[in-house]
């Protein structure tokens, strides 16, 4: 048995027992970094937007927890312009788990002046204050969040915990270095950590997993017909947000989204993926970066994931 | 007395044991039992799901500079596994072109320069980790700039990787700064070390440049105790033995760069150690459906738990048997490192994050005196006598830096000893000052350490234990990371002098080398 076993096999050591596939191995790191979080903090929350990063997110904290219930609440920084399928996925999500949810609306952050609309209407950007304003108020310590270095180049270099200084800013140069498994979330009062449980994770690898997993995903993942009209290389839909304007004409496609964010800036793209097999296949045959086909905010200017980082963004 | 080498045995011929649920019979076998079942039936299988549900992960760090051509290799890897995505290149032509070069000009260093400050000065600051995958593996890659005064970020890219990318012009040799990556290398016990010979090209594909260099740097290794070294003649550039075989190297018949990533072993054997379960957190459901539910709950560090195991735990020294190894996906009868579960115990003990289980009988070393190898990460110069916390496994202890009694020169690989006197009841921890430090350590140094311990903890040797015997210094003050380190003897002590006394050979014996 082992004789042909070895003859075939170029890597004897892909055959032992206690091997761990690439999913396993990410799946069981990312539940190390929670189960840490949940040893070292008092206060720890789980950003939670509905979309398909946060959802797998959560579904790796019930795996950390089980037969316990999630030690943590939800935070879902609304921007008031959501897609009504997302929404919908989120409360049905919390109700389901019993999870404890907390909203932090942009439109609040509007109302009493913190902060004031953008002239293109888009939102994402306003998330910033409204999400502080709640790591403070709540007084999280932890705040877990579905970036994933693979994204962004700015993003590239951060850590799994990283360290929020009290305005919730990131220092790219005051980041700890981050050795082995040893994540060190020490910090003073005021302060919070960012912490990134898929940091290691590929769109492709959350994808396969979601596949692997029979995790159920809001339906605007897949495709379906939908009015939408193009800017600026994207089809946008449209919405109280402010689009389309008059020279922009809609049209009716059959899109998915890859990302789901704020509707003003996050696009659709042309697709006829209605399973998640078929998705995996057309991610896989992308020649686009998920962020590159479907974000506005990314496409500003070489560094503006990293400037909005510094302000204190997800 | 230095360490003795280590001799990594290959897996070749070990005997396997198959498990119909973890062990498919080639790498790239259809898996039925770890594949979707998700799709709808009928449905195509999803692009390589099954092969991509068998595939391994590895871990690599890189070091070095644009010079040596480092960049232009991770653009390679990246480019070439098709990892490079259309608006990623389209961006770093941009910023080609801003640069002034030729236009249809890419450089493909750029796609590994993250941060505003590191594409103005053209320059890699921070560890920036990198994703690819072929069709058998799937590839995290460390990218660390190679320069003196980054040690603390090689150290922190070879802390976690499996395997070790050291980067020679063929034109230079093996120069100060390849000693100093394969230093670091050995150091933190990276496994294996390919070292990539580049820019064959510029040589004319020279068979015998490419033998020197190769003999130099085995010789050189070696000494250095790196267990696994592989020389490949590349050229980034080009392409040559990259991804693709050369036809330009007819004299060389090992594998491709690549080839060597997919197929060099990840499991490095941790599966066979004894067992090491440091406890994260306590799972105590209290529900009606599992009210006296108690798990403990941690990543295997190495070796394998099974059912009806007896177990230590560490410190109290209690023990138990194992009655279940639970995951949301249902009981184990057995896991082995790098699996996250969670462990039922036949006794109610008292068990409590920062505990580790072991197996029950197997010899350990439990001690308040933890002695080491640190790297300084800090801008704070180490001040003896200060008080630290030492964060090691899940534990944080109180601590006292005793003593900093050599220093390592990453360069010259050569070991500095220095007045080993312990002044715990001499120095003024209060007087940061440097003046009050003439033996400190500073950012990037590299000494051995004696570190008092306010209780007794698991002290394992880093060189058996990677996962267990590594540990940070923490400033109590802000929290700030001032070290990491690496229990027992490490490639310091093999390098050291003979001290004038025994008094060293005390603990290297205690460690149980």
């Amino acid at each position: 048995m082992t004789t042909t076993l070895g003859a075939t096999s170029p890597t004897p050591a892909a055959l032992s027992p206690s091997r761990l596939t690439q999913l396993d191995a990410l799946e069981s790191e990312s539940i190390h970094v929670m189960r840490e979080v949940a040893g070292e903090f008092e206060r720890p929350v789980l950003l939670f937007s509905g979309g398909k990063d946060s959802i797998v997110m959560l579904h790796l904290a019930r795996k950390a927890f089980w037969p316990a219930a999630v030690p943590f609440a939800l935070l879902h920084v609304d921007t008031g312009h959501n897609f009504p399928e997302v929404i919908e996925y989120r409360d049905a999500t919390v109700e389901r788990y019993g999870l404890r949810l907390v909203v932090a609306h942009v439109q609040d952050a509007i109302d009493d002046g913190r902060v004031s609309e953008r002239p293109d209407g888009s939102r994402n950007p306003l998330q910033t204050v409204p999400l502080l304003d709640a790591i403070t108020s709540n007084r999280f310590d932890a705040v877990f969040g579905g970036g994933r270095r693979d994204e962004e180049k700015a993003r590239a270099k951060e850590r799994v915990f990283s360290l929020r200084d009290e305005f919730g800013q990131w220092d790219p140069r005051r980041q700890r270095p981050e050795l082995w498994d040893l994540y060190n979330g020490r910090h003073k009062p005021g302060e919070h950590v960012r912490v990134f449980p898929l940091s290691n994770w590929t769109e492709l690898d959350v994808w396969r997993y979601i596949e692997r997993e029979g995790i159920e995903l809001p339906s605007i993942y897949y495709a379906h017909t939908r009015e939408v009209f193009a800017r600026d290389g994207m089809w946008l839909a449209p919405g109280e947000w402010g689009g389309p304007r008059d020279d922009e004409r809609l049209e009716t496609r059959t899109v998915r989204y890859r990302t789901v964010g704020d509707m003003s800036c996050t696009g659709a793209v042309d697709s006829t993926a209605t399973t998640v097999a078929e998705v995996i296949a057309e991610v896989a045959a992308s020649r686009l970066t998920e962020r590159g086909a479907t974000r506005a905010d990314d496409r500003a200017s070489e560094a503006a994931m990293e400037d909005r980082k510094r302000e204190g963004y997800f | 007395m230095a360490a003795a080498p280590t001799t990594r045995t290959t897996d070749e011929t070990r005997p396997v044991t198959t498990s119909p649920a973890l062990s498919p019979t080639t790498p790239t076998a259809t898996s039925t039992t770890t594949a979707t079942t998700t799709a709808p039936a009928g449905a195509p299988l999803s692009d390589g799901a099954a092969a991509h549900a068998a595939r391994e992960l590895l871990r690599l760090a890189t070091a070095g500079s644009v010079d040596d051509g480092k960049s232009t290799l991770i653009g390679r890897l990246l480019y070439d596994t098709k990892s490079v995505l259309a608006d990623q290149l389209s961006a770093v032509e941009r910023a080609t072109a801003a640069r002034g070069a030729a236009e249809g000009e890419v450089d493909l260093a750029l796609l590994t320069d993250g941060l505003r400050a590191e594409r103005e000065q053209g320059i890699t600051i921070d560890v920036a980790y990198r994703y690819f995958s072929t069709a058998r593996r799937a590839f995290v890659l460390a990218d660390t700039p190679g320069h003196v005064q980054y040690t603390r970020n090689m150290v922190t890219g070879a802390s976690t990787a499996q395997l070790a990318i050291v980067l020679v012009d063929a034109r230079k040799g093996v120069l100060e700064q390849t000693r100093r990556h394969a230093t670091v290398a050995a150091l933190l016990g990276v496994p294996h070390v390919l070292l990539a010979v580049n820019k064959m090209d510029l040589v004319d594909f020279d068979e015998a440049v490419f033998r020197s260099i190769a003999e130099d740097f085995s010789a050189y290794a070696a000494g250095l105790g790196l267990p696994d070294v592989l020389a490949v003649p590349v050229s980034a550039l080009a392409g040559d033995n990259v991804v693709d075989r050369s036809t330009r190297t007819p004299w060389y018949d090992g594998p491709t760069l690549l080839e060597h990533l997919e197929t060099v072993p990840v499991s490095d054997a941790r599966a066979d150690d004894d067992l090491r379960l440091p406890v994260q957190v306590v799972i105590r459901p209290r529900t009606a459906e599992h009210p006296d539910y108690r798990g403990y709950a941690g990543r295997i560090a190495s070796g394998t738990v099974r059912v009806g195991d007896a177990l230590t735990v560490l410190p109290s020294g209690k023990t138990s048997v194992v009655t279940g190894i639970d995951t949301f996906d249902g009981p184990l009868d057995e896991a082995s490192a790098g699996r996250s579960v969670t462990v039922r115990l036949a006794d109610e003990l008292d068990v409590s994050r920062g505990d580790v289980l072991v197996p029950t009988g197997t010899p350990v070393t439990l001690g308040q005196d933890l002695v080491g190898t640190v790297c300084w990460l800090s801008e704070r110069r180490s001040v003896l006598g200060s008080r630290l916390l030492v964060r090691i496994g899940t534990r944080t202890v109180r601590a006292l830096l005793r003593e900093v009694d050599a220093r390592l020169d990453v360069d010259t690989q050569t070991v500095e000893l220095l007045s080993g006197v312990d002044t715990l009841h001499q120095v003024d921890a209060t007087d940061t000052s440097s003046d009050a430090a003439p033996s400190g350590l500073g950012l990037n140094a590299i000494g051995r350490v004696r570190v008092r311990l306010a209780e007794p903890v698991l002290l394992d040797d880093y060189a058996r234990h990677r996962g267990t015997g590594a540990f940070l210094l923490v400033d109590p003050a802000d929290g700030s990371t001032l070290a990491a380190g690496m229990v027992g003897p490490t490639l310091l002590d093999r390098l050291a002098p003979e001290p004038e006394d025994s008094s060293d050979a005390d603990w290297l014996a205690g460690a149980g080398i």
